[in-house]
């Protein structure tokens, strides 16, 4: 019996002296969004334990493998994984080496040694669109997205079910940047499409568009209306214009990955971060205080608990069916 | 322009483009702190030292090698194809949708000439059409082309978002094709060789793409249309004159051109992804320019221009891994200064090297 536990001390003294690696999503590591937050959490993870971790920046999908593999081989433990594109890679490796974990983020992949981190981010997009139906006064809101893909639409989808369960008769404008990965590096075309919709009425214009969406809140920002931002806080690019902020939080999962990984408590399957987990969150800060009214505020913590309680259910996109709400 | 000796013109110079280029580079990994030495011991280690590193070497070389020939071929006829990505794009559609229709009915080689099929004949007329403009319209092909990568990438994200992709699942691309549909890896043939290329998705477009350089050779010195296509090059005016036909040279060209570069796409769907994703050429197309130049458009030299990129590519990826000081960026600086020295001013050292080699001109003898 001693034996053993000495043998389980000995095998976690090891794990614990193992490094994490990250490898991170196509773009780089200082993309200013998806990727760059993955960074700060593996940092967070630094400074805190004062421990080391691996990192690599794929220049292509062939690579994902590559880099996977190697950590795995390396004795890195876990590997984390960043974005949609590596879920067939981990799947792979992951049965290589099965006595290795593996984290992906934002992507379900099999294996009994692999843990998926999803998010729920038409939670926040809910709570995003009700905020925004609440400070509109024309009765107009606007949303740009970025790239038309899945993840967009269903944010989308999301943000006019939160703005009609306040006003039923709402008018909810939905433009995407584009189809090419570029529609997410595009501010020019974010401000035009904002301005467009501004122009028709909306006084609130949410963006959830990567870099375009700098541009968005600028247009915003400029015409004296409201701007909303997405993954992270933008609250404070342009104080009193931008309601608020739908939080992704990446850094969350990525360092709750590493340190999961040390104290032994991480566990293969998936992992779904709502609000209800904090991964998913809207930032309330100096910014937009006095943008947030009393009664905005209570409607935005009846219907968070609602969601985390289940008593409203968002329309999720990918298993839900077409949007409902247009 | 005065001719230099074969051997400077296709040896010396590039070697001389390539060693300032490196030299330059080497200087730039001492700013930052590291020793160059290291780097390149581990850039050749990355791209020679293993077997799996070879098989990525080649698996990237062979995606250069055909989007190389396909900028070559159009240069003969005086073409600038800025396209190839694009076509390649297109080209990844074609294969795509072959291996999806029948790979739950054929095995991999009976699909593979149709993937090849689809994707040469997508990438075709993704070349035509910039030809056509040019020849009948007068649309500079430089300016069409590029545009038709920007219009590919739309009409592929439009496809796979709205046609292709797996209801329910939100990545955007086509379900996976069924393993029988994948091309099989090199792996037994680089075993003969006592080399292991592990996970390396090396496959069998790699000898595809060396009979496609056999190929463009027959085609452009022991054809009579690749004659034509060299004379139409060189000056059209003469070849009007002697009854060769401009239009037809300019769309036939730059549907070979499209077909080459479409074919390259068969390398990623069918032998390493298995699907039709997002940026199928990765920006092998926009590398084709920089090997077309560097290999002077000839089927050798852009073998040999290809693997040196595909060990850029490779060795690169293990230099990040191996110094993480030098970042992604750092090897797309030194990858891009290769470029810079090998393909746009691969005439640097052109007038020195006449003083030095060029042979006396009979001018003074009258």
């Amino acid at each position: 019996m001693r034996l053993l536990s000495l043998l389980a001390a000995i095998l976690a003294a090891q794990q614990a002296l193992a490094e994490p690696a990250v490898v991170y999503s196509i773009g780089g590591k200082f993309d200013a969004s998806f990727n760059q937050a993955a960074w700060v959490g593996a940092e967070r993870f630094r400074t805190e334990t004062g421990q080391g971790y691996a990192e690599f920046e794929p220049e292509s999908v062939a690579q994902f493998e590559q880099a996977l593999r190697r950590f795995a081989r390396a004795g890195n433990d876990p590997v984390v994984a960043i974005g949609f594109l590596q879920a067939d890679a981990v799947t792979k490796v992951a049965a290589e080496f099965p006595d290795r974990r593996f984290t992906i983020i934002d992507m379900v992949a099999e294996g009994p040694n692999v843990q998926s981190v999803v998010f729920r981010e038409h939670e926040g997009a809910y709570l995003a669109g009700l905020m925004a139906a609440m400070a509109s006064r024309t009765g107009r809101i606007g949303f740009v997205g970025g790239m038309d893909i899945p993840l967009i639409r269903r944010f989308a989808c999301a943000y006019a079910q939160g703005a009609r369960s306040v006003n039923p008769a709402i008018e909810v404008y939905v433009a995407m940047t584009g189809d090419t990965p570029a529609a997410f590096a595009d501010p020019v075309r974010g401000a035009e499409i904002a301005r467009g919709q501004i122009d028709r009425g909306a006084d609130v214009v949410m963006q959830a568009a990567g870099g375009t969406g700098v541009g968005v809140l600028q247009a915003a920002a400029e015409a004296g209306v409201l701007g909303i931002g997405t993954d992270s806080n933008q609250n404070g690019l342009h104080p009193g214009h931008v309601l608020t902020s739908v939080l992704k939080r990446i850094d969350v999962a990525v360092h709750g990955a590493f340190t999961a990984a040390q104290d032994g408590s991480w566990k293969p399957g998936v992992r779904s971060l709502g609000l209800a987990e904090g991964g998913i969150g809207i930032a309330l800060d100096e910014h937009n205080r006095p943008l947030v009214t009393p009664r905005m505020a209570a409607a935005l913590r009846e219907a968070s608990d609602a969601i985390a309680t289940g008593r409203i259910r968002v329309h999720d996109l990918y298993t839900d069916g077409p949007c409902p709400w247009g | 322009m005065t001719p230099l000796p074969r051997w400077v013109e296709y040896g010396l110079m590039p070697v001389l483009n390539l060693a300032l280029a490196f030299l330059l580079a080497g200087l730039v990994v001492l700013l930052i702190g590291e020793s160059p030495l290291e780097a390149v011991r581990h850039i050749i280690y990355g791209a020679f030292g293993y077997g799996e590193g070879i098989g990525f070497t080649l698996y990237y070389s062979t995606n250069f090698i055909l989007t190389g020939l396909a900028v070559a071929v159009a240069f003969h006829a005086a073409q600038f194809n800025i396209g190839a990505e694009g076509q390649a794009y297109l080209g990844g559609l074609g294969a795509g949708l072959a291996c999806l229709a029948l790979d739950r009915h054929l095995p991999w080689w009976a699909i593979l000439p149709f993937a090849m099929l689809g994707a040469m004949v997508f990438g075709m007329v993704w070349g035509a059409i910039p030809g056509w403009l040019q020849a009948r319209r007068g649309a500079h092909v430089v300016i069409t082309t590029i545009m038709f990568n920007f219009l590919a990438a739309s009409l592929m994200g439009y496809l796979i978002v709205n046609h292709l992709k797996v209801p329910g699942n939100a990545s955007v691309q086509s379900r996976t094709f069924e393993p029988g549909a994948r091309l099989p890896k090199l792996e037994e043939t680089m075993r003969l060789l006592g080399l292991d290329i592990g996970g390396a998705p090396l496959n069998i477009t790699f000898p595809i793409a060396l009979l496609a350089c056999l190929a463009v050779w027959i085609l452009i010195w022991r054809s009579k249309l690749g004659y034509e296509i060299r004379v139409f090059g060189a000056n059209p005016t003469a070849a009007r004159y002697a009854g060769i036909r401009g239009v037809r040279i300019t769309v036939t060209v730059m549907a070979i051109s499209g077909a080459l570069a479409g074919l390259m796409a068969v390398n990623p769907v069918m032998g390493e992804q298995n699907r039709i994703f997002l940026d199928i050429p990765g920006g092998a197309g926009f590398v084709g320019i920089a090997v077309a130049l560097m290999g002077r458009a000839h089927p050798l030299g852009i073998v040999l221009a290809a693997l040196l990129f595909g060990v850029l590519y490779q060795g690169g990826a293990e230099l990040a891994f191996e110094m993480p000081s030098i970042t992604r960026d750092m090897v797309v600086l030194i990858q891009g200064l290769a470029i810079l020295f090998a393909g746009a001013m691969e005439q640097l050292f052109r007038p020195a090297l006449l003083q030095l080699f060029a042979p006396r001109g009979p001018g003074r003898a009258g």
